[in-house]
């Protein structure tokens, strides 16, 4: 499967799951919705971001890296946004960016004009 | 009455062994090893300047058809150019009327004693290495007979090398003849039928011969089945070298290593009936490739169980990294309440 349509994949599912695992926190149980919503949307970027730079830099070191930072990232600002819960919303996000990372350099195929 | 000292009796003996290279351009260094018709010297070629190894026809094992054994065995080494094969540099022979060839000569160990150092995965790695010459071998119609891991080679750089083509065997109409008949033609290598050097008259093994090393020989060689046997006897010879390094021959016990799939790779290799073998050693080494990368063998089918170890196997870090971030989901909620 192409890098970028496998980081989009993947980085959506794991960004519902996540959002998901809000509805065992009582406190935010009610916006559950948007949290997942908001959380698939974060998903999405850092997949599609993740399985560009991985199209571009054939390396699972740096590609791993690169998840991880994104996927802090992206989390640090919905944290931000949140004006709290940084250690809660960010490692998770990290994780995601971590395990979208790995994947698309593992199990993603490569341009053609790679392949060639 | 006067006896000789042991010095003398040595150095007699000594000079007795040493094949008769005079007006040769080969000077004999060292004895190598005997085989079941000739012996093998260490020589230097003295016009190249380098080490080889000459094959000698032992002269008190000198039959009628020996030479031509030898000369046959030459005659297919010259034809079988690969890496994984010995090349022969010359052949003829001596002052003293043995045949002999020259080839090169090979420093390292031999496969039963290289594997002692290795684990599971590189012993399958060297024996897919081994495939390969065998496999170019098969396409140019040749059928080896007698592997077996004394017969082959580890260099000193890692290069793997099969030894002592004494009984292989030319098949006749083989593919590679069929596929390329202008090879031989053009100055390429000549098929059994056309060549003299292959014709029926000047060696053949007779139907009834037993040839072959008792556990590496196929039921086939057993029986003397000569026109029987084909590239699924060294299939079978294949399977039983991967047998031997199998077991862990590093213990007492003789244990045996690897899971199932592996050992239903050497039953269907080494299977009493033909038909039942891997119809080419590509097939086998497929197979083989197939296990180290953790993907379904066709000699072995799994139940669900083993699928599922094979595929946590195969994807073990996107397995450790998902159950990871599941563990650390799992606390979250756990210390949130």
């Amino acid at each position: 499967m192409n890098k970028i349509v496998l980081g989009l994949i993947l980085g959506g599912i794991l960004g519902i799951l996540d959002g998901l695992t809000a509805w065992f926190t009582p406190a935010v149980r009610s916006g559950i919705v948007g949290i997942v919503i908001g959380s698939m949307v974060k998903g999405l970027i850092a997949g599609v971001l993740i399985g560009f730079f991985a199209r571009k830099v054939n390396s699972l070191a740096l590609g791993i890296v690169f998840g991880l930072a994104v996927g802090a990232f992206l989390a640090w600002i919905i944290a931000f946004m949140q004006h709290g819960y940084y250690f809660q919303i960010m490692l998770p996000g990290a994780m995601v960016g971590l395990i979208v990372g790995y994947a698309t350099q593992k199990y993603g195929e490569s341009s053609r004009l790679q392949r060639a | 009455m006067k006896f000789l000292p042991d010095q003398v009796v040595a150095r007699l003996q000594t000079e007795l062994q040493t094949p008769d290279l005079s007006g040769t351009r080969y000077r004999a260094l060292k004895f190598l090893g005997q085989g079941g018709m000739a012996i093998v010297w260490l020589a230097e070629d003295s016009i190249l300047r380098r080490p080889v190894a000459l094959k000698i026809l032992s002269a008190e094992k000198s039959s009628a058809d020996l030479p031509a054994r030898l000369m046959q065995e030459a005659v297919i080494l010259a034809r079988l150019e690969h890496p994984g094969i010995v090349p022969v540099h010359d052949a003829g022979t001596l002052p003293d009327g043995c045949t002999f060839y020259c080839m090169k000569h090979v420093e390292g160990q031999t496969l039963d004693h290289y594997i002692g150092r290795l684990g599971l995965r590189q012993r399958l790695q060297l024996l897919q290495r081994i495939a390969e010459p065998l496999a170019f071998a098969h396409s140019r119609g040749i059928i080896h007979r007698d592997l077996k891991p004394a017969n082959i080679m580890v260099g000193s750089f890692g290069e793997v090398l099969i030894m002592d083509w004494g009984l292989a065997r030319v098949i006749e109409n083989s593919a590679a003849a069929q596929q390329n008949p202008a090879a031989s033609d053009e100055g390429g290598p000549p098929t059994a039928e056309r060549s003299p050097a292959f014709s029926p008259g000047l060696y053949t093994t007779v139907h009834g011969t037993v040839l072959g090393t008792p556990g590496f020989m196929a039921p086939e060689q057993e029986r003397g089945d000569v026109n029987a046997t084909d590239q699924r006897t060294d299939v079978f010879a294949f399977g039983a070298i991967l047998n031997y390094i199998l077991r862990d021959n590093t213990t007492s016990s003789d244990r045996e290593r690897g899971p199932r799939s592996l050992h239903a790779i050497c039953r269907k290799a080494m299977s009493s009936e033909m038909a039942g073998r891997y119809s080419t050693v590509q097939e086998l080494s497929a197979d083989l490739g197939k296990y180290l990368d953790n993907l379904p063998v066709s000699a072995y089918r799994e139940n669900i169980v083993e699928r599922a170890a094979r595929l946590i196997a195969r994807h073990r870090v996107a397995v450790v990294l998902v159950l990871a971030y599941l563990f650390m989901r799992v606390l979250f909620v756990l210390f949130s309440r």
